[in-house]
Parts: C-alpha cells; sequence; structure tokens
C-alpha cells in the first residue's frame, strides 16, 4: 500500500501538469471574483468563505479526471486489479494520493488567497479548518466518481455532471462553517455535520468505487 | 397462492417475453384509467371547486404540482428498487425499467419545478427562492440528468446497467444527504407536508390543512398520474427491449453475414 502511494505521489510531483495545475486554478478563479462583483472590500469580505470554498471544490473536481485515467490508459489499473492487494484499498488509496497533491495544497494556499478576498481575520482559521476536514471527502466522493466514467472517451464533463450534485452536502456544510467562523458565530453544528461526512465518505465509498472499477475492468 | 408462491410469480415478468405480452394486455386499462382519473380530477378542480378566498384561483395549480412532485420523488425510488434488483437477480427487464423510467422522472420533476414557479409568482412575488424543497427538487433534477447521461454515455449494455444502479444506489444516500444539509443551510418559505398529513385528512387541525373540497379531486388526480406513470414505464420498456432484441438481431445479422 505504501509502496502504491509512494508510487503515485512520485507520479505526481515528476510528471507535472496535475499537481500545479489545481493550485494555478484556485488562484485564476479567486483572482477572478473581483473582476466580475466589484472591488468593494465590504462585499469581498461577505462573499469570500464562499468563493474560497466553491474555488478549492472546482479546482478539486478539474484534476479529477487524471485521477485514474493515466494508470486505466498504460494498462497498470489491470495490473493493480490482479494484484494481492484487494481493490477496495487500491482506491483508498488513489484517493489519499489525490488528497496529498490535490486537496493538501489547496488548504495551504486558501489563506493566502483569503488576503486577495478580504477574508475577515477570525475566519482564516475556519477556513483553513473547513477545508482541512472537507477536502478528504472532495478526493473520497471524486474517486468514485472518476472510477464511474474511466472506461469513457469524453468522460471529462460527464464527471463534472456526476460528482457536481454529489458534492453538494459537502459544500453547503463546509462553506457553512467558514461563513459562520468569518462572521463570529458558533461553528460547531456544521463542523460536525461536516467531519460527519467525510468520516461516513472515507468508509464506505471506497466499496462502491472498487466495485464499479471492476465493473469497469470487466 | 401463498405468499411465497405468489412473489415467484413475480419474478415470471423477468422473462422479457412474458413482460411485453403482459405489459401490452394491461397497458390499454392504465392509459385508459388514468385519462378518465385525470381528466375528471382537473376538470373537477379546476371548475368545481371554489377559489381559496386568500390565494384565488392560483390554488388550482396543486392539482397539477402535487401530484408531480410526488411521482418525481416515486421515480426515482422505483428505479432504486429496480436497480437493486438488477444488481441482485440480473433480470435485464428490471434494468431496462429502471432506465426507461428516468426520463419520466426529469419530466415530473420539471412539470414540479415550473408549476412551482408559476404558482409562486404570484403568491411569493419571486419565480424563484432558494428555499429547501425547491433546492431539493433542483438537485434531484441534476442527479437524474447525470443518470441519464452515465446510461447514454456507455456503449456495452450491460456495463452501463450495472455502472448506472451503483450510481442509482449512491446518489440516493447522497440525495437524502442533500435534503438535509439544504434544511439546516436555508428555512424555507414553502410550506410544510399538508396533503398527506393524518391530522390533516381526517379534519382534526385547522391550521393548515388542504380542506377536503379541494383534497379528492387532488386524490383523483394523485392516482391519476401514478397510473400514467405505470404505463408510461411500461410501454418505455416494452420499447427499451425491442431496441435491445433489434440490436441483438443486427449483430447476429452481421456474424452470419
Amino acid at each position: 500500500m505504501i509502496a502504491l502511494l509512494l508510487r503515485d505521489l512520485k507520479l505526481a510531483f515528476r510528471a507535472g501538469g496535475g499537481f500545479g495545475l489545481g493550485l494555478a486554478f484556485f488562484l485564476i478563479v479567486t483572482v477572478l471574483v473581483p473582476f466580475s462583483v466589484g472591488p468593494q472590500s465590504s462585499l469581498l469580505s461577505t462573499i469570500a468563505p464562499g468563493v474560497l470554498w466553491l474555488g478549492a471544490l472546482l479546482a478539486c473536481l478539474l484534476s479529477l479526471d487524471r485521477l485514474l485515467a493515466l494508470d486505466w490508459e498504460d494498462g497498470s489499473l489491470d495490473l493493480l486489479a490482479t494484484a494481492p492487494l484487494p481493490l477496495e484499498a487500491v482506491v483508498t488509496i488513489k484517493a489519499l494520493a489525490h488528497w496529498l497533491t490535490t486537496g493538501l495544497p489547496l488548504v495551504l494556499a486558501a489563506p493566502f488567497l483569503g488576503v486577495l478576498l478580504n477574508l475577515p481575520v477570525p475566519g482564516f482559521l475556519w477556513l483553513v479548518i473547513s477545508l482541512l476536514v472537507g477536502t478528504p471527502a472532495m478526493s473520497v466522493i471524486g474517486t468514485f466518481g472518476a472510477a464511474l466514467t474511466v472506461g469513457l472517451k469524453r468522460g471529462g464533463l460527464l464527471l463534472s455532471l456526476l460528482v457536481l450534485p454529489l458534492y453538494v452536502p459537502t459544500l453547503i456544510f463546509g462553506a457553512e462553517v467558514a461563513r459562520r467562523g468569518a462572521t463570529g458565530m458558533e461553528t460547531q453544528t456544521p463542523l460536525l455535520m461536516l467531519a460527519g461526512i467525510t468520516a461516513a465518505t472515507i468508509a464506505l465509498l471506497p466499496f462502491a468505487s472498487a466495485a464499479v472499477l471492476r465493473i469497469n475492468l470487466r | 397462492m401463498s405468499i411465497a408462491a405468489k412473489a415467484n410469480a413475480l419474478w415470471e415478468y423477468a422473462n422479457p417475453r412474458k413482460f411485453l405480452s403482459t405489459s401490452e394486455r394491461v397497458m390499454p386499462f392504465f392509459w385508459m384509467a388514468s385519462a378518465v382519473c385525470i381528466v375528471v380530477g382537473l376538470v373537477w378542480g379546476f371548475f368545481f371547486t371554489p377559489d381559496d378566498y386568500k390565494q384565488g384561483s392560483t390554488v388550482k395549480i396543486i392539482y397539477l404540482h402535487v401530484p408531480a412532485a410526488l411521482m418525481a420523488i416515486n421515480c426515482w425510488l422505483m428505479m432504486l428498487v429496480t436497480s437493486l434488483v438488477w444488481l441482485v437477480r440480473r433480470h435485464h427487464v428490471s434494468a431496462l425499467a429502471a432506465r426507461a423510467a428516468a426520463p419520466v422522472g426529469i419530466v415530473m420533476t420539471l412539470i414540479a419545478l415550473a408549476t412551482g414557479a408559476i404558482w409562486g409568482q404570484p403568491m411569493w412575488g419571486t419565480w424563484w427562492a432558494w428555499d429547501p424543497r425547491l433546492t431539493s427538487f433542483l438537485i434531484l433534477f441534476l442527479f437524474y440528468l447525470g443518470y441519464v447521461a452515465l446510461w447514454e454515455a456507455i456503449e456495452d449494455p450491460d456495463t452501463a446497467a450495472d455502472l448506472t444502479s451503483v450510481l442509482c444506489l449512491v446518489g440516493s444516500v447522497f440525495a437524502i444527504l442533500s435534503r438535509y444539509a439544504v434544511n439546516f443551510w436555508n428555512q424555507g418559505l414553502h410550506q410544510g407536508a399538508s396533503v398527506m398529513r393524518t391530522a390533516a385528512v381526517t379534519g382534526a387541525d385547522t391550521e393548515e390543512k388542504v380542506s377536503n373540497i379541494y383534497f379528492y379531486p387532488l386524490m383523483l388526480c394523485i392516482v391519476g398520474f401514478v397510473l400514467l406513470f405505470i404505463a408510461l414505464v411500461l410501454y418505455r420498456t416494452g420499447t427499451e427491449i425491442r431496441v435491445r432484441r433489434i440490436k441483438a438481431l443486427l449483430a447476429r445479422e452481421r456474424v452470419s453475414g
């Protein structure tokens, strides 16, 4: 398992592209928002938590189609399926690698982009916490989507269509934590719900992803 | 017949030929009954019930809105059951029924959303509000879109049936989750359940009940929509079975030719 994780991380770092792309996308979305809604700092600080969450979500989505597609193309996915490691573990590791290369950098970059959007001071902590808790769920759900569409030639857009409705609860609770934190309200309830969603998806969804992948490898 | 024997008899319809012959025999009944119910219900509702003292005649859109919304949800439920049957027992008719039902569900969702918007404009003063019920229906619509898109995208029919079935199962969980998340996120304008509440039906509470004058034609419309849904799904499933047969015939011809 660790070998597979290291392999995926190495591929992500050395092959380039996927790793930095999500961050760059996040940066560009955040920079474009003031151009579209105007530069008033009061307005920006109101919408900052939501925009940052949406930006992180879209950046995560952008990198999903590379998650399994490369392994599918060069056939290593078939090898992994016949390896002694259960496929459930494989997809979990894939999701973890995706989170380490996409989710975690987004979490770390979010506070700096928060400055651009005039995020209120108490919001920084809660933004980071909510993203830290929420992004693993996005990686796991995204792995399910990627497993569904892995065999398709024009799967990219379909992947977005399938995954975005599944992101709704995560986005609602995650953005709620960040928004409440930024305005100084209590954040416990949405944070617990967000953590619950993340824990449940990590526990259950790999089975669905593996089942789907088996069907696609048939 | 014992219950077990009856349950076994149900599985006979997994045979496409048996399904087609029976569904074709009962379909005219469903078409007729649904047409009668909907026409009588709508005429009764539109012309022979009084206007609401607050809402005027706009209240009468309820005869389309409520049955369509009900069927939009129940259609997804039916797809969930048939998907499970396909995954467990591998009956092709079941998978095809789920495929056949999805577009009907999309149309029902759209009817519910559109009639709601038309009613909401004079009543709430807005076509759309991010109310929990409205939002959940929009999300349900997105789930339907994704489901149908996945069916269309995959060429191999068995793979498509498997993948869409799993998507339907996972999607159901997330749809319920979204429903509660949305509830948490925004308190709404939409009234609570007022048709199916027992207190409302028996008239025990006078607060928000749908009064009996509206209730009977509404029930008739709901029954009509249920029958219409069954007829449409039977018809569309039959079409899907025939499409599958034609493809098989063509493939056989190509091999032998």
